[in-house]
């Protein structure tokens, strides 16, 4: 109960923040839109889609699933600086549950991550992208789009705990561009070279984009693999399988940080 | 209210502390003085429960840092050596989050935040993000969100660095008006000095020498005759006059062309050296010797061979 208390005291203070500085709240935002403008504008007539389909049809869902992988670094961020500022420190001194400082900071990315994706999807409506699986369907896109950040948020606080050299944060966040490039996310896997097809057929990140083509109604790009003919299977095992890695691996890292 | 017995910390097999032992007695502002990697700020954090300690024992305000965090946490408050405060929030924003942290209720932790705005001289810029505060104010509100409980021990892990001296002595004038146990590290000597009832000074992880600043001081073997000469080639008869005077070998500094030995017979000391050195005089001074020679003596022996301050030591003592 007190790590509930706790945790959402932690949390309101990045909600604060927002207060403070709107901008900093959907900062997440720029990267996400940009892309979209990029891909969708400039390299979307290149891009073979099916014939009379729109490639904003396709791109918006995979753009959806870059706003949540974006989230990882954003996690790392702000754990990191926590530790470099002895913001960290000061709460492990405080009789406060510990399980509050990581409990707060998943509170407060998982509700930015939400905010920034209805803000993603006001953008996708803006471009011409439409939701076509009725509200059920909608529901459970956006439900397994906040899961892979669940998951990634593990993954971003654990790195961010655990990753002390300079450097490693930059690498991370150019690590983003080549593992979300390497998905379905804007282009059909079926399209290139047979081994780097299946590696990014394998991409979590493929199976949650896939999913949510699915569950949108949108077109999709296809595939005669097992795991792409399950992605909405696989999107779930998938953040699943990598939150079960990285959550004891993330409260492990925590309480060595007082070893 | 501060008691460590044979504390032991290695990192990756190489030990940080090497059976510290600490005593520190109610309402004391205790100084912990050595150089850096001496082990101050780990014996700090495991003092405030936020390092574990391999081998010894630690009791602060009565509770044992290892068994019972959530009682010591509940006694202390800690000044870390980065201001550990939110930018973006504002003071009073900030001492309500570390007040709610406290197990506060909102009203409670308002109302603290309020006097303790009040009391750091910090109510006219309350509201104000933190990122727009000076050095010392930041460091005013870390000291601040540090007394939310009202702590009896509070710990201040070099709290001026970075400071400028006006603001340093706002700090220490704060830390002298809080009435709490106070364990202080610092690599200011003249804060030690300023602040502090009672000093430890720590090398290589134990603590070598332990007293009041006065106490330490006297360790050199009292006094101390300076002199300078006015041109640089009478450094060196000056340094043989000294050296005779006091009996034990006089150190030089050639860049202030100063000669400097301890010496027991002030008024002595004196006559002989002018008597001796005359027209060469410039500047002739009695000192007590200042913390930094006493600290220089205890922790610089492995560096630099120890020859002059080991001499000095030995003739002092």
């Amino acid at each position: 109960m007190t790590a509930l208390a706790d945790g959402w005291t932690v949390a309101r203070r990045d909600l604060l923040h927002w207060v403070a500085q709107p901008i900093g709240a959907v900062f997440g935002l720029i990267f996400p839109v940009f892309i979209t403008l990029v891909f969708g504008y400039l390299f979307g007539g290149a891009v073979a889609v099916p014939p009379g389909a729109d490639y904003f049809a396709f791109l918006m869902p995979g753009m959806y699933g870059m706003t949540m992988l974006f989230g990882l670094s954003a996690t790392m961020i702000a754990v990191t600086t926590d530790l470099d500022r002895g913001v960290m420190d000061r709460f492990r001194s405080l009789p406060m549950a510990s399980s509050g400082v990581l409990l707060g900071r998943c509170i407060a990315d998982m509700l930015q991550s939400a905010v920034l994706l209805v803000l993603m999807l006001g953008c996708g409506l803006a471009v011409g992208w439409r939701p076509e699986g009725g509200l059920a369907g909608a529901a459970a896109a956006v439900g397994l789009l906040l899961l892979l950040r669940f998951a990634l948020l593990w993954a971003g606080i654990y790195l961010g705990l655990v990753v002390r050299e300079q450097g490693a944060l930059l690498a991370v966040q150019t690590l983003e561009f080549p593992v979300g490039f390497l998905s379905n996310a804007f282009v059909a896997p079926g399209t290139m070279p047979g081994w780097l097809g299946a590696l990014a057929e394998w991409n979590p990140m493929s199976s949650t984009v896939a999913a949510v083509r699915e569950l949108f109604g949108n077109p999709s790009w296809g595939g005669e693999s097992w795991v792409a003919q399950h992605a909405v299977l696989m999107a779930v095992v998938w953040p699943v399988a990598l939150a079960a890695v990285f959550f004891p691996l993330s409260v492990r890292a925590f309480r060595r940080l007082g070893r | 209210m501060i008691q460590a017995d044979g504390l032991r910390k290695s990192f990756r097999g190489k030990p940080a502390l090497d059976g510290f032992d600490l005593e520190v007695p109610e309402g004391v502002i205790y100084g912990l003085l050595g150089p850096n990697g001496a082990g101050k700020t780990t014996a700090v954090r495991i003092l405030t429960t936020l390092l574990a300690h391999d081998a010894g024992t630690a009791r602060v305000a009565g509770y044992d840092v290892a068994r019972q965090p959530k009682q010591v946490r509940r006694s202390i408050g800690l000044v870390g050596q980065h201001a550990a405060v939110d930018e973006i929030l504002s003071g009073r924003q900030n001492l309500e989050l570390f007040g709610r942290l406290y197990q506060l209720s909102p009203r409670q932790a308002r109302r603290r935040a309020e006097e303790l705005l009040e009391r750091f001289g910090l109510a006219d810029t309350g509201s104000k993000p933190v990122k727009h505060y000076s050095g010392g104010m930041r460091r005013r509100l870390d000291l601040a969100a540090s007394l939310i409980l009202s702590p009896p021990v509070l710990f201040l892990d070099e709290p001026t660095t970075g400071l400028d001296p006006r603001s340093r002595s706002q700090v220490w004038q704060s830390v002298r008006e809080l009435g709490a146990t106070v364990l202080l590290t610092t690599q200011y000597l003249e804060e030690a000095d300023q602040l502090a009832d009672r000093i430890a000074v720590i090398d290589a992880g134990r603590v070598v020498a332990e007293g009041t600043p006065a106490e330490l001081k006297s360790r050199l073997g009292g006094d101390r005759l300076d002199v300078v000469v006015r041109r640089e080639e009478a450094l060196e008869r000056a340094a043989r006059a000294l050296s005779s005077i006091a009996g034990t070998a006089a150190e030089t500094d050639r860049d202030t062309r100063r000669v400097s030995v301890p010496v027991s017979d002030r008024i002595a000391a004196i006559t002989a050296a002018l008597s001796v050195l005359g027209e060469d005089v410039e500047d002739i001074a009695v000192r007590r010797p200042t913390l930094d020679e006493v600290f220089l003596d205890l922790t610089d022996r492995d560096q630099t061979g120890g020859h002059g301050a080991k001499s000095e030591k030995e003739a002092g003592v």
